[in-house]
């Protein structure tokens, strides 16, 4: 048996008397795009948040590359291979597009202010960063501040940071939301493009159109449970699915 | 001529006190209200040495190493809290940093420590003295500035949580902020016990606290010049005028709330402002 990406086994968490994840469990191999859909409130930005260690669960574990990461911080997490773009966008606001990304592949250089120190040079960094900004469709913006920008052009921003963070599992939290049709398009097709050996990701969206044009598998939660699993279009067709999440009756 | 050398000096001590607020409070956004507490650690820890015969630039180690040593703790404390509850945490420390000194016989208990021994150089050697070390301090901080450490810094200033979502161990760094702010405090007080050569549990108090803020904030968060200028400034004014001295508090509080109500990027960003303007002219 080959080791899984990322393994979720049993996560439940509890706002106060809320149940926002109820003993979920899903996995995704290694070179995968998994779409991730349910209705708003379905726990999904919560179980983003577990996997990064943001909130701890009341139980159940997390598993990256066979290794449980349930235990480490997310700062650990990020360096073990883990990386999130915010569903609501958080640039650095007092910094340039170009050292928002730069600073993010900065790698072992942020996990000890010693080491940092020692280091001034930012070139390297902020060639990465030119290239992951041109590859969002930033390229003609990386001097700007953030406030300059719209909600669409920040949320690309965010793909961007998080893929400087050259990570094992990318996960997009709705990335597409507030961008044009074109622009939405586009991003799609580059988050596509994205899976390969050593990368997959994880991608949440309300737009269903997108989702079901490039994720090959999709996974569906409603109410802090899992729902369905598996091959996109059949997970679609499911009865349960459509009631669920498309309001329709099957 | 020895009024001009002490006037200078006090404000020397007054920089090199604010620039290491400012790498607390500017740097890595962390507000402190009891600074003033490792000027005193630093100060009690020199007298006591200088009194026992250590020569006066030998006490500065030791003075930096104590202030550091508590600031380390105050900064393991204060990691989980944030912004407001910082501001009280970190007031605590003063109250408690003059609380203990007064209760202690071996400190000097309310009397303070008098006697400390006037460095052999003189005054002119000791403002000298304190001018190097501002010079040191001020290098220093704009290497750390102009470094990765000063770059994740930036973010952590601004909002903690993304910084540590970009892969920034957040806590070291701050705990690093902390560590290189109050050793910097720590020199300041020894330079300062040798200048004034009486030191009290009073001299490092609330408003001294309220003080090097109001430099920093006045200064333009975080800006090395700005704080400089401000700490310059605001240092002589009351060598100069008895009333400013009298009413400390209460003026450099209305300056802290002046400036981050009308300035809030201080000097440094009114001088930004106006030569954009000019510019723009
Ligand atoms: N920090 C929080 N405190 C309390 N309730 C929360 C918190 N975060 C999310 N919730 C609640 O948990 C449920 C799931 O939220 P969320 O994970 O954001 O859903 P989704 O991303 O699928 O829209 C919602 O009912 C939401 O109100
Ligand atoms: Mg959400």
């Amino acid at each position: 048996m080959t080791t899984k990406r990322l393994q979720i086994k049993n996560v439940s968490v509890k706002f106060g008397g809320l149940s926002a994840l109820q003993d979920v469990s899903f996995e995704i191999d290694d070179n995968q795009l998994l779409g991730f859909i349910g209705p708003n409130g379905a726990g999904k930005t919560t179980l983003m948040r577990v996997i990064m260690g943001m909130i701890t669960p009341l139980s159940g574990s997390v598993f990256l590359d066979g290794k449980n990461i349930t235990g480490l911080r997310s700062v650990q997490r990020i360096h073990a291979g883990v990386a999130l773009g915010q569903q609501i966008v958080k640039p650095l606001r007092k910094m340039s597009l170009l050292d928002n990304v730069a600073l993010a592949s900065g790698g072992a250089k942020l996990l000890s202010p010693l080491r940092a120190l020692m280091v001034r040079e930012r070139s390297e960094e902020r060639e990465v960063a030119q290239e992951l900004l041109i590859q969002v469709g930033l390229g003609d913006h990386v001097q700007k501040l953030p406030n300059e920008l719209p909600l669409g052009f920040l949320k690309r921003l965010e793909v961007a940071r998080a893929l400087a963070l050259n990570p094992l599992l990318l996960l997009l939290d709705e990335p597409l939301a507030g961008l044009s049709k074109p622009e939405a398009e586009q991003m799609a097709d580059l988050i596509a493009s994205l899976p390969r050996k050593g990368l997959s990701v994880i991608l949440i969206e309300h737009n269903l159109l997108q989702v079901q044009r490039v994720c090959p598998t999709l996974y569906v939660q409603s109410n802090g449970r899992a729902l369905a699993f598996g091959d996109t279009n059949k997970v679609i067709a499911e009865p349960e699915v459509r009631r669920a999440y498309l309001g329709v009756d099957a | 001529m020895t009024y001009e050398i002490v006037v200078l000096t006090n404000m020397a001590i007054a920089v090199l006190f604010a620039l290491s607020l400012n790498v607390i409070t500017g740097f890595c956004g962390q507000v402190s209200l009891g600074h003033a507490a490792f000027l005193g650690i630093g100060a009690y820890t020199s007298a006591m040495l200088s009194k026992a015969g250590v020569p006066m630039v030998i006490t500065f180690i030791p003075a930096m190493g104590t202030a550091a040593l508590i600031g380390l703790i105050v900064g393991v404390a204060s990691l989980r809290v944030r912004h407001d509850f910082l501001a009280i945490t970190t007031m605590g420390v003063v109250f408690l940093f003059t609380g203990i000194v007064r209760k202690q016989e071996l400190l000097g208990g309310e009397i303070g420590i008098a006697g400390i021994p006037a460095p052999d150089f003189g005054r002119i050697g000791l403002l000298v003295t304190s001018l190097l070390c501002v010079l040191a301090y001020l290098l220093f901080t704009i290497w750390i500035r102009r470094s990765w450490t000063g770059f994740a810094f930036d973010s952590i200033s601004e909002d903690e949580d993304t910084a540590t979502l970009l892969g920034i161990n957040v806590p070291k760094f701050k705990l690093f902020a902390f560590i290189v702010g109050t050793s910097g405090a720590g020199l300041a007080g020894a330079l300062y016990a040798h200048q004034v050569r009486f030191i009290g549990p009073d001299s490092f108090g609330f408003v001294e606290s309220i003080s090097v803020l109001a430099m920093v904030i006045v200064g333009g968060i975080g800006s090395i010049w700005g704080v400089i200028l401000s700490a310059a400034f605001l240092s002589a004014l009351p060598q100069f005028f008895q009333v400013i001295d009298d009413y400390k508090l209460l003026v450099y509080g209305l300056l802290l709330f002046g400036a981050m109500r009308f300035a809030p990027d201080g000097i440094d960003g009114l001088l930004r402002k106006v030569s954009r303007w000019r510019a723009v002219k």
